[in-house]
């Protein structure tokens, strides 16, 4: 089958979730689009199941954290269809206060330890997730070390100052 | 999977022991832990443990520059660390929208087709070792070595290599390079050809191997599973064939596929991809002869780290140089998802740019974390002997499981 169209793509998930899809970018033709936790699974499940999408391949679940934002964690999934070799990058943004979402482990098993990884690194909580803990970094952590507030490097150092190097 | 019955905790009759496997035991083949329960020598459950070398790569990479992070590359899969290098730098390359020259990507071409190559040797001839067969390892573990020269004379270094550069190479690869990779694609055939009579109609291994650990298309897909597993199950997703980047549409080869997923199936399936990578190199090598022999990068000077003597003798390449060691260079605001067949699967790189010197955020999509998951439930019910060869099937390479 051939590729499927961005804009054929985002009209059929608009037509299934009218209002609940905003596309927020398609950089290097890979489309992009924003939706919202109470409607992700259906969204997943529509990518997945749907005949003449067929997005079969869960690639990837990670995160993002933009400190500034209202909803400063976003969730990010990338999915590609095998049977026309269309790739689709869906992002889900989370209040700080509420950083709840629901498992895609009832769709794909591979979900697993994914989820636990985005969990490690930026403290989301996958609802249904049957072993939702740290993976990387040790247990008693009290952090979520891939947020932002977190720099690398001591901040008391002062030899690598951007002053320094004229930025 | 395969029907194997499965135990409960609830059983009187039965008494658990609990077996340590890893976390640096010699048949983990890596640092990673299983907690096993068993049944005599059968798993009736078991838990992994990931994250023993973990280096926070993703975190790191906010604070490098594009080029300094070549070098976090190498160390996920240091089996074949060119491939790491050359999909990180195809992805550097697609948010800056630099375009290679063909002589360019026919060089990376050879050198991740080396590196597939060296990678599926440790694989199937470690796999051979866990059979109880160490002849076929030793055998073919000099041939790595050849590989490892090769690296050495186009980049100087062997496992870590860090080879090229964002647009190209920083070296030319000379006439002995170009030599010794001729040298290899006459010695390995041969080599090849005697390790597969050693092994494919080899009783004991056969025994060992087949219809063991067999997974279903389904079920490899539902894990997410890419590279060789998945084409062992019967699926035949390779990135290079649906997605060609570097130019490997350019090239003929096929993609193997196996039946029914089961160890015997992902030794075959990599024994072939060998001897695809092979006819890939020939191809390739009779395509550069075509192209002008000078060109080893784009003509990029932004982003293009000048050769050193040139920095020291060119007013024009040490402003370069320090403008892109120090990370004035300006770069888009973009995402990028970019993804190469490394020797393990699809090698995914997802790379969030704001336009500064380094990335907002860097996310390496690592084959081995996602295939290795699958191990803990797919050994339930399985004998030991099995589930450490079924181990050593999935190729896990620790640095790209816990990056």
């Amino acid at each position: 089958m051939a590729k499927i169209a961005n804009e054929e793509l985002l009209q059929k998930l608009n037509d299934k979730f009218p209002g609940q899809i905003t596309q927020t970018g398609a950089d290097f033709g890979l489309l992009t689009v924003e939706t919202d936790k109470n409607v992700i699974s259906e969204v997943l499940n529509f990518l997945k199941t749907d005949s003449a999408l067929q997005f079969i391949f869960l690639t990837d679940i990670t995160a993002i954290h933009y400190p500034e934002l209202e909803k400063p964690i976003g969730v990010i999934y990338h999915l590609h269809s095998l049977a026309t070799n269309t790739r689709i990058r869906i992002k889900v943004f989370l209040a700080e206060a509420d950083l709840h979402i629901p498992t895609a482990i009832t769709l794909w098993d591979g979900a697993n330890w994914m989820e636990r990884e985005t969990y490690d690194y930026f403290g989301v909580i996958f609802d249904g997730h049957p072993d939702l803990r740290r993976i990387l970094n040790v247990d008693d952590m009290t952090v979520f070390p891939m947020r932002k507030e977190f720099p690398l490097e001591d901040p008391n150092r002062i030899d690598k100052k951007d002053y320094f190097f004229g930025r | 999977m395969q029907n194997h019955p499965v135990y409960t905790d609830n059983d009187p009759q039965t008494e658990y022991s609990t077996l340590n496997l890893g976390p640096t035991h010699p048949a983990t083949h890596g640092v990673f832990q299983n907690v096993l329960q068993m049944d005599g020598e059968r798993i009736v459950s078991g838990v992994s443990t990931i994250g023993y070398i973990h280096r926070a790569f993703e975190k790191i990479a906010e604070h490098r520059p594009f080029y300094q992070i070549t070098p976090l590359t190498d160390r996920l899969n240091y089996c074949s660390s060119p491939i790491n290098n050359m999909g990180w730098h195809m992805t550097v390359e697609k948010l800056l929208n630099i375009q290679t020259p063909k002589r360019v990507d026919y060089m990376r071409v050879i050198i991740m087709e080396l590196a597939r190559i060296a990678d599926h040797i440790i694989c199937n001839g470690v796999l051979g070792v866990d059979t109880g067969a160490f002849t076929g390892f030793l055998y073919m573990m000099e041939y790595r070595e050849e590989i490892y020269e090769i690296y050495e004379e186009i980049c100087g270094s062997r496992l870590t290599t860090n080879i090229g550069r964002i647009g190209g190479f920083e070296r030319n690869f000379n006439k002995i390079a170009f030599d010794k990779i001729r040298k290899f694609l006459v010695k390995f055939p041969p080599v090849l050809k005697e390790f597969e009579a050693l092994f494919n109609r080899n009783r004991i291994f056969v025994d060992r191997t087949k219809d063991v650990a067999a997974v279903t298309a389904e079920t490899a897909l539902s894990y997410s599973w890419s590279g060789p597993l998945l084409r062992a199950a019967g699926v035949d997703y390779d990135v290079r064939a649906m997605e060609p980047y570097s130019s490997y549409e350019d090239f003929d080869f096929e993609v193997p596929v196996g039946e029914n997923g089961d160890v015997y199936n992902r030794f075959l399936v990599r024994n072939e991809e060998m001897w695809q990578s092979l006819r890939i190199i020939e191809q390739a090598l009779n395509k550069i002869e075509k192209e002008p022999s000078e060109i080893f990068h784009a003509n990029v000077p932004a982003y293009y780290l000048p050769p050193k003597e040139e920095v020291y003798n060119n007013m024009e390449a040490l402003i370069y140089h320090f403008k892109i060691v120090m990370g004035e260079v300006e770069t888009p605001t973009a995402e990028v998802y970019h993804a190469v067949e490394g020797a393990n699967g699809e090698l995914g790189f997802y790379l969030v740019n704001d336009g500064g010197r380094s990335p907002y955020r860097l996310h390496f999509r690592r084959p081995s974390f996602i295939n290795y998951q699958m191990y803990a439930p797919m050994s339930q019910g399985m004998l030991l002997s099995d589930a450490i060869i079924n181990m050593s099937s999935l190729n896990v390479i620790a640095g790209e499981l816990d990056a």
